[in-house]
């Protein structure tokens, strides 16, 4: 039998430090606090993080005309290596891991053994036998339980890795002005890795907005310095620091979901019927039956084969421009269907958009004639709109630009 | 490659008896079993020339279903051997002897503590009546209860209501709790707590004093053996008889079986069993695997992580199976003399505890990882029920002895002298002039016990027998009717419920819930 080395006392506590200390800083809290003007924090899995710095608003569109630089350094990594690596994700997760390249990543989510959904998350392949797992929640026991009969470490190192999100039409310029040489040759999801002082930055065409971005992440001690060399190369691109508000707002158009706010995620689910499987967060097309086991798979198929799954995750345009935050859906104005998860009005689309969970057959096979109730507060009194809604797909604000290699003006 | 309808890895007792089931029905069964020879801890062996032995040594809940669903009269179990009596070596005041079935009539006590002793008994045998039905059946399914398990459940609250208010209130009040409290409310004499608190705790890491060791007599007493409840005999030709019996049963029934042939892996496609691969290589296919062995063993090493799920192979690597009994064998020049026990007595059962303290003390260094320095034992002279045992005038003594924890602190190998030496040295108080008789010994911990018999942990109900791990946790919560995540296998050893001695239950209970689900 193979046997995993315990969680030593001295790697828990080291792994702890967001727990410990309320609002932990990241590394990039220097620069962000003295662009802070709002005073609008907001705790991101333990961090301390901008919801705003100036303008919510503002803040959007510099996502999508200029660059927005966002802090992801709360996320959460693995790194996940050795000859068991590949072999090792793939049972953890749900897509075809072989499939992965080095120097590619994929969108996935894992699952407990009733195939619900444990989180979703980002999995680089940085070689061929390393990964990098980025996620919303911690994970370790998980993981380590998981590494049992396969040659693999895995380590935390949350806070090792320093992590930002450059996004926007100038993002590729930006990066290129900044020294990024040959950045406008990634595609959408390539990793690359370039040179930043002593050390290297490790870079991918990712982001959360669905517009063209980028993901660096970086040694912690070097954060600070990234941070220096981005702002100043971003000067004549509009670089502007953002929070979660404005990011939030993109990734609704992008049709993005967010674990615990889109779905409960299995672990934090406290009531037995909150827990999703990936068909029930629209998740279910990373499921890859056609490679070997997974973690959740036998559940998965029961769920399939036994027609189990009773949610469903659907896009939704609202008509008017009230968003539609937590309202129910109703069918025929009457019966309940479902409940919004995410709504935001779209200054992109000019569409009043929503997210939202339902219970099948809503959402499934009857599609139509669906209704949400908003209410809508106006001065200590609510008005009560009945909306009609309509399923739609996702994402619900397509850009060319996201894809498009090379990107315009690079 | 052959193919087979079902294959059953493991020769113990559990699979010869699935094996055979699921033979009968028809199906093509081989069984395949890394030893040498069958029986696992119930075959016997010579341990010194001329002397044999079988790990276990005592026969007491054998089911009667599967005695007679495999016939096993007729293929030579002889269960004419009368009900071998227990007696507890008294320290100064003498013995004490239960006879026929757990005590029904004792010897060796007062009036007063006999009437004492007659209701405690009937009290206990009327509550582990309650739990008898769940032994040969599967744990209830919760959350999705089969009208079986309605039946079942109902059944038992029918059992509780024709109790009676008064002795429903008793049960209820009292199958949690420890044997030694149990034992001071309704008794006075040591010798006879002694020997429940040794016997509620025997096999398990539980002094009498821990929460719930009372749940061990429930075992015990749930069982039966020449036909009365709680009984014990002591088979004639060691254990190994009573394999013997099992094996001829197998065979009549066309089970193909190997011995010498380990498996090495569990071979799945598309996420089913599909069959095993030996040690020498050679594949064997089937699309029913019905493991006998352990649990963690059936999991870990032969099907892998790998197929399994995280949390799957989290319980299973937790399982607790810590063995904290030793078995000794000692091969003697003669009969020893315990003084005071007649020679009739000295055929059957034998126990050292004192009084609960004993026990008690006894337990407390193994929570530290250290030996008994004055264990408590249960002792059978085999050869005087079976005199093919042992050369003329010779004898064997056989003792379980507790406790020798599983990680012991210092390390078995200089542990094991110190212990024996213990363990002699309490065997020559009560047996005065035995070491100089002592031809042979052979101190298996269990350590020895985990290594010879593939036993992890060397626990022989292959995972602790505590409320935790019973029932619809037994091995793990959530997979506890012997069919498993992995579609076609199948677990039917003691690991499973209702759990280990040499009962055939496991394995009847997982052959009948294979056909009935493969029907």
């Amino acid at each position: 039998m193979t046997v995993v080395p315990p969680l030593t006392d001295e790697k828990r506590r080291a792994a702890q430090k967001h727990i410990e200390t309320i609002r932990f800083e990241t590394p990039f809290h220097p620069r962000i606090a003295a662009l802070m003007q709002t005073n609008d924090w907001y705790d991101w899995a333990g961090y301390k993080s901008a919801n705003t710095l100036w303008a919510e608003e503002l803040e959007y569109f510099a996502i999508r005309a200029q660059s927005a630089l966002f802090d992801i350094s709360p996320m959460v990594k693995y790194r996940i290596e050795g000859p068991d690596a590949e072999a090792f994700c793939n049972r953890l997760t749900l897509r075809d891991v072989s499939k992965l390249r080095p120097g590619r990543v994929h969108y996935t989510a894992w699952c407990d053994d009733s195939g619900h959904v444990l989180d979703d998350g980002t999995l680089f392949r940085l070689a061929d036998t390393r990964f990098r797992l980025c996620c919303q929640e911690r994970h370790l026991p998980w993981l380590l339980d998981g590494a049992l009969g396969f040659d693999v470490a895995v380590t935390e190192e949350t806070e090792e890795i320093a992590g930002l999100a450059l996004q926007g039409p100038t993002s590729c310029a930006l990066l290129k002005a900044a020294g990024f040489d040959g950045i406008e040759t990634m595609k959408p999801f390539d990793i690359r890795d370039f040179g930043h002082e002593s050390g290297s930055v490790t870079v991918s065409r990712t982001g959360f907005t669905g517009d063209l971005g980028y993901e660096l992440f970086i040694d912690t001690p070097l954060a600070l310095s990234l941070w220096d060399r981005l702002w100043t190369a971003g000067e004549l691109y509009g670089i502007r620091a953002i929070g979660n508000a404005a990011l939030n707002q993109a990734r609704i158009e992008a049709g993005l979901i967010v674990a615990n706010i889109d779905f409960i995620t299995t672990d934090h689910a406290l009531r037995a019927d909150r827990v999703r499987m990936p068909d029930e967060t629209g998740l279910g097309w990373m499921v890859d039956l056609k490679k070997g086991h997974f973690n959740g798979r036998r559940a998965i198929e029961d769920a399939r084969r036994n027609n189990s799954i009773r949610h469903v995750l659907v896009g939704l345009e609202i008509e008017g421009n009230v968003p539609a935050d937590h309202a129910i859906v109703y069918h025929r104005k009457k019966r309940e269907a479902g409940v919004i998860t995410s709504a935001a009005w779209s200054p992109t689309a000019k569409r009043n958009l929503a997210i939202a969970s339902l219970e099948r057959p809503y959402g499934d096979t009857i599609t139509e004639d669906l209704w949400v109730e908003i209410y809508a507060l106006h001065e200590l009194r609510y008005t009560k709109l009945m909306k009609r809604a309509t399923i739609v797909p996702r994402p619900f604000v397509k850009l060319p630009r996201r894809t498009a290699t090379p990107p315009a003006d690079c | 490659m052959t193919s087979y309808d079902a294959i059953v890895i493991g020769g113990g007792h559990n699979g010869l008896v699935a094996a055979t089931l699921l033979a009968r029905s028809g199906r093509k069964v081989r069984l395949v079993e890394t030893a040498d020879t069958l029986g696992g801890a119930a075959r016997t062996d010579e341990f010194a020339p001329g002397f044999r032995v079988s790990t276990a040594h005592i026969l007491n809940r054998l089911h009667p279903d599967v005695i007679r669903q495999l016939d096993l009269a007729a293929h030579g179990l002889d269960t004419s051997a009368a009900p071998a009596p227990t007696t507890v070596l008294g320290d100064r005041e003498g013995p004490v002897t239960l006879r026929s079935g757990y005590g029904d009539h004792v010897d060796g006590i007062s009036p007063d503590e006999a009437k004492a002793w007659s209701e405690l008994r009937a009290l206990l045998l009327r509550q582990a009546g309650i739990l008898k039905p769940f032994l040969t059946r599967r744990p209830p399914r919760l959350g999705k209860l089969s009208r079986a398990d309605m039946s079942l459940l109902g059944g038992s609250a029918l059992a509780l209501r024709r109790l009676g208010k008064e002795d429903m209130r008793e049960f209820l009040r009292m199958v949690l709790m420890n044997v030694a409290d149990v034992a001071d409310e309704h008794l006075t004499d040591d010798r006879l707590k002694g020997l429940l608190a040794f016997d509620a705790t025997l096999g398990s890491h539980l002094g009498p004093r821990s929460p719930t060791s009372l749940l061990g007599l429930y075992y015990r007493l749930a069982g039966e053996a020449g036909g009365s409840v709680g009984g014990q005999t002591i088979p004639a030709g060691g254990m190994g008889a009573v394999i013997n019996a099992l094996a001829r049963a197998a065979a009549a029934a066309g089970v193909e079986i190997s011995t010498g042939a380990n498996v090495t892996r569990i071979a799945l496609e598309g996420g089913k069993a599909a069959g095993v691969t030996l040690g020498t290589g050679e594949e064997l296919r089937a699309g029913t695997v019905v493991s006998a062995i352990n649990p963690a063993t059936t999991f870990l090493d032969l099907v892998g992580p790998r197929e399994l799920d995280i949390a799957f192979v989290r319980k299973i690597g937790n399982i607790r199976m810590k063995g904290d009994a030793a078995k000794l064998h000692l091969a003697l020049d003669t009969v020893p003399d315990f003084p005071g026990i007649s020679d009739a007595d000295r055929k059957g059962r034998l126990v050292i505890a004192t009084s609960t303290d004993h026990v008690e003390n006894a337990f407390n260094p193994a929570k530290y990882g250290e030996f008994s320095p004055e264990p408590v034992m249960e002792i059978t002279l085999p050869s005087l029920s079976d005199p093919t045992l042992a050369p003329d005038g010779a004898c064997v003594l056989s003792a379980v002895v507790q406790y020798a924890p599983y990680d012991l602190r210092e390390g078995w190998e200089t542990g094991k002298p110190k212990f024996l030496e213990a363990i002699l040295a309490t065997l020559e108080a009560n047996a005065p002039g035995i070491r100089n008789t002592i031809r042979h010994s052979e101190l298996l911990t269990p350590a020895d016990i985990e290594s010879r018999y593939r036993m992890p942990g060397g626990h022989w109900h292959h995972g602790e027998l505590q409320a935790d791990q019973m029932l619809f946790s037994r091995p793990v919560a959530g997979h506890s009717g012997y069919d498993t995540p992995v579609g076609g296998l199948y677990l039917c050893g003691a690991g499973s419920h209702p759990g280990g001695g040499i009962s055939g239950v496991p394995g009847l209970n997982a052959a009948r819930n294979i056909l009935a689900s493969e029907r």
